[in-house]
């Protein structure tokens, strides 16, 4: 295929990144999904003890699945692969170094938890799978050359997803291996949907505030109607019906479930690759040439003209 | 303490691409990755247009976001301003790339030469297999930075000791120095000028200034 033709005009414009593609999209689509799990799993057998040990273990196995999964997506992204143990033996203290960190206890707790169910090991993979998540919502805020990213409200959103698409694995875990989710468990279900859309309208409208290239505008606002529809009022109702006591409450919890992480994940996906158009070049002031005054600011790919709040 | 910055007159750029040549040059970068990049906006509407050429690579930010991503301390921050990546170490993650504002950072996954597979005699000869896989950017041409400490000369005055960019700009739009040294060139054109560094608002402190008018 021929190459387009990169005129120099376009160059200081934003550009979707090319650099992360969809392994370590991944990583973030599952282990946030894995981390949120085992959270929920484990504040569900401490507060509730109402599962069965075969649901624990499940959920258990598969929130350590998905995040193993995402790492190893993401191991095949790096350009040097053999060398990813410098993570370990150079330590930083980046929020890549500490989410590599916390992945690697994760697993000793999460093995530990899975073979034994022994509460403190339960709930220990709970709070490092928390910890897991939020270390990767910070990386992605980390990286200031990607307006979507670098909002503050994006830790919150990230954080938010995560925990409601484990809740969304855990319905689907206990639909699949038991009658049905008890009321308090789609209750939380419900407020976990709740908090997510509702961080969800905070980050859209903070970048619409704030600032950010048309391009990463364009592509998050497309995804409003259907995340917010599909997402979230589908999912509340078929819990809302399962707890008006309608008949097959276990597979209106379990679709409610498969909606609500199917969405988040797809919200994931466009943000680490769709919404992700960089910086861009600007200019504060164009320069004095000849007898003319100086030019206006220019920033190519943005409404906003340097000087305002960009995030 | 030593901060060596980079100054451009954006008044006197005539957008020629001497230094991307110069740069390609001087560090041999593959084909498609230009350290060095002379980009040539168009702003305002007509009857008001303007053409601005704009010389752009690494910042080498005073808090460089990279460095604060960075998982395995590749990349980091020299006493004298410098933000160098240590091959060896990069494991080409890629969340450098992500935190630069500036588009300055690159990686390269396979070998690609002018011709396709096959390198020229003169690409083979300077083929560097440690630069595959991993971040690479614009190092203000640090070998000959580091070189200013064995011979004495100083960079941005002696050409020996300066980046090939700044030797190279055919109307002296780029000056080298030592902002700390108010004596330097660097340091008395900033003070005779009206300048900004890019993006400032995003707290990175770039070691790169644009000259835009007179005082």
């Amino acid at each position: 295929m021929k190459n387009p033709i990169l005129r120099a005009a376009n160059l200081a414009s934003p550009k979707q990144q090319r650099n992360w593609d969809w392994r370590a999209a991944s990583n973030f689509i599952a282990g946030g999904a894995g981390g949120g799990l085992l959270l929920l799993t484990s504040l569900a057998t401490s507060l509730a003890a109402g599962f069965a040990p075969e649901v624990t273990r499940s959920a258990i196995l598969l929130g350590l699945m998905l995040i193993g999964g995402g790492l190893t997506c993401v191991w095949f992204e790096i350009g040097r692969p053999w060398r990813a143990l410098n993570v370990y033996r150079h330590f930083s203290t980046s929020w890549m170094t500490r989410e590599a960190v916390v992945a690697l206890v994760l697993f000793s707790f999460g093995a530990l938890a899975l073979l034994t169910l022994h509460p403190v090991f339960v709930v220990a993979a709970g709070i490092l799978g928390l910890g897991f998540l939020y270390s990767q919502a910070r990386i992605l805020a980390a990286n200031k050359g990607i307006p979507a990213w670098r909002h503050p409200r994006s830790i919150a959103l990230m954080v938010a997803t995560g925990l409601a698409e484990g809740g969304g694995f855990l319905a689907c875990v206990v639909s699949i291996s038991s009658a049905a989710l008890a009321a308090p468990a789609l209750l939380a279900l419900i407020a976990l949907i709740a908090i997510r859309v509702w961080f969800w309208k905070a980050y859209l409208g903070g970048l619409v505030a704030d600032g950010a290239p048309d391009g990463a505008l364009r592509v998050l606002s497309g995804l409003d109607a259907r995340f917010v529809v599909l997402g979230h009022v589908l999912p509340a109702l078929a819990v809302a019906a399962a707890l008006a006591g309608m008949p097959g409450r276990a597979g209106l919890a379990f679709a409610a479930g498969i909606m609500v992480v199917a969405s988040g994940w797809f919200l994931k996906y466009t943000l680490v690759r769709r919404a992700a158009f960089t910086q861009g070049l600007a200019l504060s002031r164009l320069p004095v040439r000849g007898r003319g005054p100086a030019g206006a600011a220019t920033k190519p790919g943005w409404k906003v003209t340097p000087g305002t709040k960009t995030g | 303490m030593t901060r060596y910055v980079m100054s451009i007159d954006l008044r006197r750029c005539v957008g020629c691409q001497t230094c991307t040549a110069a740069c390609k040059g001087a560090n041999a970068t593959p084909p498609g990755i230009q350290w060095r990049r002379v980009l040539d906006i168009e702003s305002g509407e007509f009857p008001d247009v303007r053409r601005t050429f704009l010389p752009v690579a690494c910042m080498h930010c005073a808090n460089p976001p990279c460095e604060a991503v960075c998982p395995t301390r590749a990349t980091t921050k020299r006493a004298d301003g410098l933000v160098a990546i240590d091959y060896d170490l990069c494991i080409g993650c890629a969340n450098c790339v992500m935190a630069c504002p500036y588009d300055a950072r690159s990686i390269v996954h396979e070998s690609h030469f002018a011709y396709g597979d096959m390198p020229m005699a003169s690409e083979a000869k300077r083929f560097d297999p440690d630069r595959i896989g991993v971040s690479m950017k614009c190092t203000f041409c640090v070998d000959r930075i580091d070189l200013a400490a064995i011979t004495g000369q100083i960079p941005g005055v002696d050409p020996e000791v300066t980046p090939a960019c700044v030797n190279s700009c055919i109307s002296g739009a780029m000056q080298f120095g030592d902002i700390e040294d108010p004596q330097s060139s660097v340091s008395r054109l900033l003070q005779e000028t009206q300048h900004y560094r890019m993006h400032e608002e995003l707290g990175t402190e770039p070691g790169v200034y644009y000259i835009w008018d007179q005082s």
